[in-house]
């Protein structure tokens, strides 16, 4: 019983903070703290809100968004998910592949801006370059974490029972590995929304972050914090799904197992 | 596996090697993809000149200040909001919204309400780097451990020395966690806030670059850009460890 009217008194809390937080920005630009033409009141900015969740061209706009991110994060999340295991598990390619990986991780993606515009241009090529980009090493790294973390006992037993190269990735390593590779896939998955964005606010491939440019140079000041407000949203969703996914992927797993227990 | 020194420098270096002459080779066969030579000469020529004063340090000085900032702003908030339920509560939902929103889209916001000028790029920065340090602090201070919070109270320890000895400390771990992830964050910040309305800095220079198409020089850009990348990582794992030293010691780092 206390559990759940704790449950309800945080959602009222929650709910409070969320109203104060409306209130606060209805009544700042209302009694002249800031100017109304850089923060209009919060009642303006929601209903901006709502007349453009009418439009179609919001839909469209979040639709090339998410198809980039989406399209990025599986192309990256499949390609680092093979080299990971390969490098992995091929004895002495990790020591070789070590100075050039930590060298490459941490070169921020944006760097990549100017070439992705001069070879894309404003399309889907720019937007992948860089999502790609950002989101294989998020899960590169964990995939070999992960793979490093196997049971060596487990490894003997599998090679000494005679079990194929295949088939000690697909039952043994794969499972051991599988925690870390969901970690990879949350992290990228929110790097990879980030970068959509970006590239859609700085080189002008369609969608929400080009809509968002546009609005701004256009003065639509409201229309520009609505359009925020849909990237936030969109942002909890995308964190949402994937902590759904990694829970129902890992739901054998004893971590999950005992989280749902308590 | 204990590799002898020669041997181990041998193994860090060939892949680099192949891949620069991988580079050397395909480089002749189009227009966008200049020699090694040639871009390590327009790196000589480019940055080892007045624009390093000019262009990169005030850049760099721009994104330790923003990430200053936000590191205390973050712990500053955070500390309070983790100590209490009743904050935390009401915050929650709002902070997990701000943290949500990708960072860069609050640039076009924020030169709408601070200019163009450096108090833009700073606070771009900023409201970029606080959220994963702010949230990071909340967990880690409510997550610190309720036996060491009770002798704390049997021995009188409140206050300042309360938060010195027992609340900073103990979350130290999780503050240093956010504190990486906001230092990715913050270059991308300082790369695109000069690249959007900007008459200096490296994101401008190098979209300079790209648009007068002198190729090696932009590579060049790229390949300082992920230098500054590296330095910082490797400088911010320094810091850890310092920081650390007792968490790492204790082994609790691997459990």
């Amino acid at each position: 019983m206390t559990r759940r009217d704790g449950w309800l008194s945080r959602l009222g809390y929650g709910a409070a903070g969320l109203g104060g937080l409306l209130l606060l920005i209805e009544a700042v630009p209302r009694l002249g703290l800031v100017d109304g033409r850089f923060l209009p009141p919060a009642s303006e900015i929601l209903a901006t809100l709502a007349t453009q969740l009418g439009t179609p061209e919001l839909w469209v706009a979040l639709g090339e968004t998410l198809r980039g991110w989406a399209i990025g994060l599986a192309l990256a999340f499949g390609a680092a998910v093979v080299l990971g295991v390969v490098i992995g598990i091929v004895p002495g390619l990790r020591a070789l592949t070590n100075s050039t990986v930590e060298f490459l991780r941490p070169i921020p993606s944006v760097a990549l801006v100017p070439l992705a515009t001069l070879l894309f241009g404003p399309s889907l090529g720019s937007t992948l370059m860089l999502v790609v980009y950002a989101a294989f090493w998020q899960v590169l790294i964990q995939v070999l974490y992960g793979v490093a973390a196997v049971d060596p006992v487990a490894f003997d037993t599998a090679r000494s029972y005679g079990l194929s190269a295949w088939s000690r990735v697909r039952h043994l390593v794969w499972p051991s590995a599988l925690p870390y590779v969901m970690t990879g896939l949350r992290l990228a998955a929110a790097v990879a929304f980030i970068l959509a964005v970006t590239a859609e606010l700085v080189i002008g491939s369609p969608g929400l972050g080009a809509e968002i440019q546009v609005a701004q140079s256009s003065g639509a000041v409201s229309s520009v914090y609505a359009l925020i407000v849909v990237a936030g949203l969109v942002g909890i969703a995308v964190n949402a799904a994937v902590r759904l996914l990694e829970r129902r992927v890992l739901a054998w797993h004893p971590a999950v197992r005992s989280e749902v227990a308590a | 596996m204990t590799a002898s020194g020669p041997l181990k420098v041998l193994r860090a270096l060939a892949m680099p090697a192949l891949l620069v002459l991988a580079w050397w080779a395909v480089s002749g066969s189009t227009f966008y993809l200049p020699s090694p030579a040639a871009v390590a000469r327009a790196f000589a020529e480019t940055w080892l000149s007045e624009r390093l004063v000019d262009d990169v340090l005030p850049s760099a000085g721009r994104l330790l200040a923003g990430y200053a900032l936000a590191g205390l702003l973050g712990v500053g908030l955070g500390v309070p909001i983790g100590l209490s339920r009743r904050l935390r509560a009401t915050l929650e939902p709002v902070l997990e919204f701000f943290r949500a929103v990708p960072p860069p889209v609050l640039v076009p916001l924020i030169m709408l309400l601070a200019g163009i000028d450096t108090p833009m790029k700073v606070l771009v920065i900023v409201s970029g780097c606080v959220w994963p340090v702010l949230l990071n602090t909340v967990e880690g201070v409510r997550a610190l451990d309720g036996v060491l919070a009770d002798t704390c109270r049997m021995y009188g320890v409140r206050g300042v020395a309360r938060l010195r000895r027992f609340v900073l400390p103990g979350a130290a771990p999780q503050i240093m966690a956010g504190l990486r992830q906001a230092l990715s964050i913050g270059i991308i910040l300082m790369v695109i806030s000069e690249m959007f309305a900007s008459s200096s800095g490296l994101g401008f220079t190098i979209v300079l670059f790209q648009r007068q198409f002198q190729i090696a020089e932009m590579w060049s850009g790229i390949l300082l850009l992920g230098l500054l990348g590296l330095v910082l990582s490797l400088l911010f794992r320094r810091v850890e460890r310092w920081v650390l030293a007792w968490y790492y010691g204790s082994g609790a780092a691997r459990a």
